[in-house]
């Protein structure tokens, strides 16, 4: 199991938020069960296609093939040193 | 209620209106748009109808009101539009209206025509001028010889001499040849000769036709003039050359006068000696100067009437078309008996009846008339039009389903959900952060400019369409935003806000010896934990494998909304069938359409998510990396009845204990559902026909039919008479049934084949955006130094053309149009029927602004 437990929370809090948070909160109008309906696909759209992503990489079964100098650019820009030897 | 959901409910009215209140009242009707009359005499023909009279009228202001527009136009003069529009004129002003434009029309032609007039006039005056001074310096050349000459002969070898001097062409010496000899001493012959303009370019054949005709017995000498001159019927500016021609005798005069004539060359009389001409050149001047005065009055005057008209035109168009479209309406009431009242009938929305009856109680207020109008509803069996209530937000969505098919009445409306569903799909195909945040930067733009946008109308249909959908543009640049993040893809270039959670730990020797290295999964390569949000930066830097990782990807989530999206639409097919109480279709359709779906379909998405989960680098053997089946595979062997190859040393062929078993009875349970689409409802039918028809058999016929219309309720509504009739009914029930449910079985497979293309154009959108940043900008930052500098704002100019001209718009529009495709065919399929009608109220706003439609119609 590859899941950190507070990015799906954030993530799935924030589009609960949005699918289910602001529909409840919409004004009353002509127009709040259509406001509500583009909420709710809004965040179900979102937060499926987020949560695809991740679990796509949760359990990764491939890793990158990276070439010599992305290697080397890595290690120079993201801090993360090779070993010596 | 009143949402876009379902089309309004419309009711049937009946409409009773005073002759005196008509006018009025429809004219409030065309103010308030909400209203749509039926044609209650459809076979009078256009031309015996009541109000015919009054239509013809307002055509005839019609066409003067456009005589004044073209007459304007031509002059350049700005047309007040403010935009407001004035209300229909009471008929009584009609007249007054009509005697106005009459005015102005008169005067305004009669301008016209003293100005030809004088334009003419003044033509003939400059061309003489021209004709006076281009002889002028014909004569003056051979003045000395001519005038000391006696005879007609030597002043006629003079000229020759002249042209021979010049060399002028080969044509005065043949001339002169035959002119020698024609005037041989003894022969006295009179030298005449004639002046006159010609259209320039018709001068080559002139001569030709001269030379011929004359066989070569006239001299003909041209001059251009230099300036063009105005063509006083239609305006143009035209060149001429002036020309004149000496000749022998009479029978050569009528004949060259002849082919001038033919020629359409204008003649004009030049006096033989200097004096008369230079007087005549005078005399010339001195009218031209009076006609230019005139002529400029003329001008003034013209300019100071149509400003005025200019003043008011837009406002008249509006009046005139308002009054036009209330009697073409009128025109489509019956006529009670007692020729007292009008009877109208029209398509209602229902929440507006209190609007409209309120507009019907002012307009008879307006006319004066003492008796109120009559709304009545009316039962109808007649299907009502489709309304969908839409603002500018919702308009460009419900355009791009009524494009498809408009509506059955009350029939569940997609496009509430095509407002989120079409930018998203959209947007996994255009997913980039970069672009997106162009186009929804453009579609902002247009709706805050919105207002000032909307005023200048323009003719320019490319410009109108971005335009009519720049919501549709903005959230379709917004979610392509979003998706362009998760994708982690901003102009083919990755963003590392979390920190790649993959990590080197090799030895600097080891990525010296190796062209290319492969991070492991299963060891502290990579952290355990995805990056919070969105693909891994490392992925777009891993060239050799991106494609594959990405592919997997992508292919699964293709599918995975594509069978949602569906699965959607087929949910929507119950809304259809429990609003419309079509029980049949709710078991017999719904139920198995939905089955099929989930047990396939969504099953294999169910794998696919298994699949993320399960099996992983660290794991031991049954579920490492080695062992992950192929989802795609285990589809195609679960759906044949394939036994499944043998997996790897030490792996499982399924992915979980007792799949082997649930696969096949979700087969065997999908295959059932099929047989149950195919005969279930028609089968339903043909029993309750026979039922109806058994137990109801004393009493007439007529009920029993009505009585299977209200079973069979949808498709099988139209009951006909007698059993021969049923039976028909029914074998096409069973065909329709049929295609039905082919078109269902077949269309799952291949639509959910179809969703693939969120994938390939989204693969292909990442990669040429990846080959523009590395054939184009790359090879401009690669440059160093001054040189550098220049090389990459060019560079960059470049690659910013491209990626707006053929990333944002082109690739765009095939998204879009991919996009169109899922929701019409893919989506739309479950559920919509969409062959409904339009409501088209008759509105004022619409008519105006096509006026040229409505008169079409009236003609």
């Amino acid at each position: 199991m590859g899941a950190a437990f507070f990015p799906i929370f954030f993530f799935t809090a924030l589009w609960g938020g949005v699918g289910i948070g602001l529909p409840i909160m919409t004004p009353k109008g002509p127009h709040q069960n259509l406001i509500r309906c583009i909420l709710m696909l809004t965040a179900a759209c979102c937060w499926l296609f987020w949560l695809c992503c991740y679990m796509a990489q949760m359990n990764p079964l491939i890793g990158p093939r990276l070439k010599r100098d992305a290697i080397q650019m890595i290690a120079k820009s993201w801090d993360n040193p090779l070993k010596d030897g | 209620m009143g949402s876009l959901f379902r089309s309004e409910e419309m009711t049937l009215c009946q409409l009773f209106l005073q002759s005196e209140a008509a006018y009025a009242c429809v004219s409030e009707l065309g103010e308030l748009g909400l209203v749509q009359f039926r044609d209650l005499n459809p076979d009078v023909n256009a031309f015996q109808r009541k109000f015919v009279n009054e239509v013809r009228r307002c055509d005839e202001m019609e066409r003067k009101l456009r005589y004044l527009e073209k007459e304007i136009k031509k002059d350049g003069i700005p047309m007040l539009d403010t935009g407001e529009s004035p209300e229909a004129p009471q008929p009584r002003e009609m007249i007054d209206l009509e005697a106005t434009f009459e005015k102005l029309e008169n005067e305004l032609r009669e301008v016209n025509q003293n100005a030809e007039a004088l334009k003419r006039n003044f033509l003939e005056l400059t061309e003489l001028k021209h004709i006076l001074r281009k002889t002028q310096v014909f004569f003056d050349e051979s003045v000395p010889t001519i005038y000391k000459s006696t005879s007609h002969s030597s002043k006629y070898r003079r000229y020759l001499q002249m042209a021979d001097n010049q060399n002028e062409d080969e044509q005065a010496q043949l001339l002169g040849e035959e002119g020698v000899r024609a005037s041989q001493p003894g022969q006295n012959l009179k030298l005449g000769f004639v002046a006159g303009v010609i259209l320039r370019e018709k001068l080559p054949a002139f001569e030709r036709m001269l030379w011929r005709a004359c066989r070569g017995n006239v001299f003909l000498r041209q001059a251009m003039i230099e300036s063009p001159l105005e063509d006083p019927t239609n305006g143009d500016q035209v060149y001429k050359s002036v020309f004149i021609i000496f000749f022998q005798g009479d029978q050569l005069k009528s004949r060259v006068k002849k082919i001038c004539e033919g020629f359409r060359a204008t003649l004009y009389p030049c006096p033989e000696a200097p004096a008369d001409r230079r007087e005549m050149a005078m005399g010339v001047m001195t009218r031209i100067e009076d006609l230019n005065t005139v002529l400029g009055q003329t001008q003034d005057h013209r300019h100071r009437v149509l400003v005025a008209a200019a003043k008011n035109l837009k406002n008249w168009f509006v009046k005139v078309r308002k009054i036009k479209a209330i009697y073409h309406t009128l025109n489509l009431f019956n006529l009670d008996v007692t020729q007292k009242c009008l009877i109208a009938e029209c398509w209602v929305p229902l929440l507006d009846i209190e609007t409209i009856q309120l507009a019907l109680r002012r307009g008879t207020e307006r006319s004066g008339s003492s008796v109120p109008p009559i709304l009545n509803r009316m039962q109808t069996f007649e299907n009502p039009p489709t309304y969908n209530r839409t603002n500018k937000f919702t308009k460009a969505f419900q355009a791009l389903i009524d494009a498809y098919g408009v509506a059955n009445y009350r029939e569940m409306n997609p496009a509430p959900y095509t407002i989120i569903t079409f930018p998203f799909l959209f947007a996994i195909m255009f997913g980039d952060l970069g672009h997106g945040a162009i186009m929804a930067l453009f579609g902002l733009w247009m709706i805050r400019k919105e207002k000032g946008l909307a005023a200048q109308k323009t003719d320019n249909e490319i410009w109108n369409i971005f335009f009519g959908g720049r919501y549709i543009i903005f959230l379709m640049g917004v979610f392509s935003m979003y998706t362009g993040m998760i994708y982690n893809d901003i102009f083919s270039k990755s963003l590392n806000i979390f920190g790649s959670h993959w990590h080197l730990s090799y030895n600097k020797s080891t990525v010296m010896d190796n062209k290319e290295l492969q991070l492991n999964p299963g060891t502290s390569d990579y952290e355990g934990t995805p990056y919070p949000f969105g693909m891994d930066p490392i992925w777009q830097i891993a060239g050799a494998n991106k494609i594959i990782f990405h592919n997997a990807y992508k292919m699964k989530i293709s599918i995975i909304f594509g069978v949602i999206h569906m699965t959607f639409g087929v949910i929507m097919s119950w809304h259809n069938h429990t609003y419309f109480r079509n029980r049949l279709s709710l078991v017999y359709e719904f139920i198995p359409q939905l089955l099929f779906l989930l047990l396939l379909f969504s099953y294999m998405v169910l794998l696919m998510f298994i699949k993320w989960n399960r099996y992983a680098a660290t794991n031991p053997m049954p579920y490492s990396e080695s062992c992950a089946p192929s989802i795609l595979i285990t589809f195609i062997d679960m759906v044949l009845f394939n036994k499944p190859k043998d997996p790897p040393e030490g792996c499982k062929v399924y992915m979980f204990s007792g799949q082997g078993f649930f696969q096949s009875l979700f087969v065997l349970l999908a295959i059932c559902c099929i047989p149950v689409m195919l005969l279930g409802k028609p089968i339903k039918i043909m029993q309750a026909r026979k039922l109806a028809n058994e137990e109801v058999q004393p009493i007439t016929g007529a009920t029993s039919d009505a009585e299977v219309g209200g079973v069979s309720n949808g498709s099988a509504s139209h009951g006909g008479g007698g059993d021969q009739h049923d039976e028909e009914e029914i074998s096409e029930i069973f065909i329709h049934q049929g295609i039905h449910t082919i078109e269902y079985v077949l269309g799952s497979v291949s639509h959910t084949a179809s969703y693939l293309r969120l994938w390939a154009l989204s693969l292909a959108h990442a990669q040429l955006a990846d080959v523009l940043w590395t054939m184009v900008l790359s090879t401009g930052l690669k440059q160093e130094g001054w040189l550098g500098g220049i090389m990459l704002t060019i560079v960059f100019a470049f690659w910013a053309i491209l990626t707006i001209g053929i990333l944002v718009l082109m690739e765009g529009l095939s998204a879009f149009l991919h996009t169109l495709r899922l929701h019409w065919v893919e989506f739309q399929s479950k559920f919509y029927m969409g062959q409904g009608y339009a409501f088209q109220p008759f509105a004022f706003d619409a008519i105006i602004e096509n006026g040229s439609a409505s008169s079409g119609e009236a003609d």
